[in-house]
């Protein structure tokens, strides 16, 4: 048969696979601001210095409502993420109270955090953080770069996007406006301002700097295993790449033995 | 059904295969005389096995780490993915599996309607590969449920509220299938359950599909029937297996694309939102592969006959052998069938696209007419050309493909060259 319409139906396959995740996101995708992140492509990394700012920002803005719940701490610490070193891993758990317990009497207690805590919650409910954000619930950050159409892009044109309503567009107390939000409208304020953190590694706290790095440090926790996967997959792809190679030529000997019959 | 009688060399051998002939089976599969005409088209099936035992192996142990309850689910699926040993590595290649399966068991279904293979004396064998494919959009269902995100909470909700629309006994069915007044933790609980035995009624079944193409043997892009063993023949060992390996690596390859560098582009973005029964999803779609008969579903107006509908889709592809008059195999010696084959992978595809557009407008009234056109194919199109259609001339065996006799009568009618044969 003509290899042409072979051709043509394993294109029209790959056009259909694509289409439902392409095609739900259409709308508010296109829009959206694109950042050149070092994550992306068949060799993406996660920038080391960004994942711990981000880190930071979380911890010092997010983190007071967004809980984190299927992260732990040790999790900071290991291949693939920020890389803190383990002193530093067990002095940032340290900075945390977590309630433990029963003891021998039966007791609830608190103690300071261990790397292998999981990170404390700002609310100790949804509904309590929900009564604490105007009836709003702040969403667990652990994968919400994965639960959004857009990804880290997405994440990244909220955090920019806050501007002032268009004339005539009247918004009720609590509720902001966003070019990016999904219906405009949002009812966290503003959460990143210039300068709002004081980066260690003497980096500029541009809005637009904290957004990427928070941005960033998401994507990672999203996706811990990122980096790996991107390894494995690069090994994976080159190994089926000879053995095909090898088989097909194999392939061809042998078949030779048919086809000269003919 | 064995060629030469096939006698083990060893004497442990030989005592073994008087009472379980297992290595005059070994010798059957290997010899199996094989159409040498065979295209890339046929590795499918080969391609297929290896979907579903990558599909069985990496479920068990998901479900070794798995946690099927309402409250737990989603967090054990998070757990699988950061603190399990290459976890992300088996869930991703179990979630992007499925779609790998689906992609290949399309082509598979589109080779054998474009080749006629589902033509005699191959009716059961389709008949099998439909109910395959039917436990197929069954297990991968129930499968999309257990991680319990928004997806698989709704995706649940709007399917089994599908059963609803049956007269008089619906409603009791949805609350019997849900094992309560809602999709709940008895409903996952028990999907979990199907889930898991699914897979194993489907390798069942693939044996049964693979006993079945032995008998007649495997059709081939000629479409005429061969002698076996002969000129257009070669063992299945070491050619067919050779070829099935390389097409298996190929296909690996996008396999491998999907699972380290897209892995959740085949999947839906809510389904990272833990399942919510109070906040339902702006649009709930199901995974790609079965938006075709979600386009069917939702293009009636009513209820109970867009769950007819749907199952009519699937009916009218299990009956195909006996809507399809022409003898003639091939689409390659049916011009005209040929046209309508292509327009209907084109309506097939339409169908899939509206699936996932929103049920309004334009969409609705498209996705009206494309399930018009994907039953008049069935039960207009394919009976009528069955009497209306000139085929051409068939060649007389696949070594001649350049037919000598122009116009030979027994050569165009397959079915005359086959009673002369046997």
């Amino acid at each position: 048969m003509k290899k042409n319409s072979y051709i043509t139906i394993f294109i029209y396959f790959f056009i259909l696979a694509m289409f439902p995740s392409k095609s739900f996101s259409a709308s508010s995708e296109n829009d959206l601001l694109k950042v050149k992140w070092s994550f992306l492509g068949i060799t993406g990394k996660f920038d080391r210095g960004s994942l711990q700012r981000g880190y930071q920002v979380y911890q010092e803005v997010c983190s007071s409502c967004h809980s984190m719940k299927y992260l732990s701490y040790r999790n900071l610490g290991e291949k693939g993420g920020p890389e803190f070193t383990l002193d530093e891993v067990k002095a940032i758990a340290s900075n945390f109270e977590v309630t433990d317990g029963p003891n021998s009497e039966g007791e609830m207690f608190t103690r300071p955090g261990r790397p292998s805590d999981h990170f404390v919650s700002p609310y100790p409910n949804v509904n309590a953080s929900m009564a604490a954000n105007g009836g709003a619930y702040p969403p667990d950050m652990s994968v919400l770069v994965k639960a959004r159409p857009g990804g880290a892009n997405y994440i990244y044109s909220v955090l920019m996007g806050y501007e002032d309503p268009p004339a005539g567009l009247v918004l009720d107390d609590g509720v902001y406006y966003n070019k990016y939000m999904i219906g405009n409208k949002i009812k966290m304020s503003k959460p990143l301002n210039e300068g709002l953190v004081e980066y260690s590694d003497g980096t500029q706290s541009t809005v637009d700097q904290m957004a990427k790095d928070v941005t960033t440090f998401l994507t990672w926790t999203a996706e811990p295993h990122l980096e790996a996967r991107h390894k494995t997959g690069t090994k994976v792809i080159i190994y089926l790449i000879i053995l095909a190679t090898l088989v097909y030529f194999s392939m061809k000997r042998l078949w030779s033995r048919v086809d000269s019959e003919e | 059904m064995s060629e030469t009688e096939y006698v083990p060399k060893s004497k442990a051998g030989k005592w073994f295969n008087d009472r379980l002939p297992l290595l005059s089976l070994g010798a059957h599969l290997s010899d199996y005389p094989t159409p040498k005409n065979l295209n890339y088209w046929w590795t499918f099936g080969g391609i297929l096995t290896f979907c579903l035992i990558t599909q069985i192996v990496t479920g068990i142990v998901l479900a070794m780490h798995y946690v099927a309850h309402a409250d737990l689910a989603f967090e054990s699926v998070e757990k699988i993915m950061r603190d399990v040993n290459y976890g992300w590595l088996i869930r991703y290649i179990h979630s992007n599996g499925a779609s790998m399966f689906f992609l290949a068991v399309y082509i598979h279904i589109f080779r054998s309607l474009f080749y006629g293979s589902y033509k005699s004396p191959r009716e059961l064998i389709w008949i099998i590969g439909m109910l395959i494919y039917i436990l197929m959009m069954a297990a991968a269902f129930m499968g999309y449920v257990l991680p319990w995100g928004q997806m698989s909470f709704w995706g649940a909700t709007v399917i089994t509220n599908l059963f609803s629309a049956i007269p008089l006994v619906g409603e009791s069915v949805v609350i019997w299938l849900w094992g309560g007044y809602s999709v709940d933790n008895p409903t996952l609980t028990r999907f979990f359950s199907l889930h898991y035995l699914i897979p194993f009624l489907i390798l069942g079944l693939v044996v049964l599909h693979i006993w079945a193409l032995h008998v007649p043997g495997n059709n081939n892009p000629v479409g005429i029937d061969i002698k076996k063993p002969s000129k257009d023949t070669v063992p299945f060992h070491p050619y067919i297996t050779i070829k099935d390996i390389f097409a298996l690596l190929m296909f690996m390859i996008i396999f491998a694309g999907f699972v380290f560098f897209s892995p959740n582009i085949l999947g839906h973005s809510d389904n990272y939102i833990p399942a919510n029964p109070m906040v339902t999803p702006a649009h709930i779609v199901p995974e790609w592969y079965l938006l075709p008969f979600y386009a069917i579903l939702r293009a009636v107006p009513d209820k109970l006959g867009g769950v007819i509908l749907m199952f009519g889709a699937l009916f009218v592809l299990v009956i195909l052998p006996w809507l399809d008059t022409n003898k003639v195999r091939s689409a390659i010696f049916r011009p005209i069938y040929r046209q309508f084959f292509w327009i209907f992978v084109i309506d097939v595809l339409a169908l899939g696209y509206l699936g996932a557009m929103p049920a309004e407008g334009a969409y609705l009234l498209l996705a009206r007419i494309a399930t018009i056109y994907y039953f008049a194919h069935f039960v207009i199109i394919l009976p009528v050309l069955g009497h209306i259609e000139k085929t051409d001339p068939l060649p007389l065996s696949i070594s001649e493909p350049v037919l000598t006799g122009g116009l030979n009568p027994v050569a165009t009618r397959s079915d005359k060259s086959f009673d002369e044969k046997k």
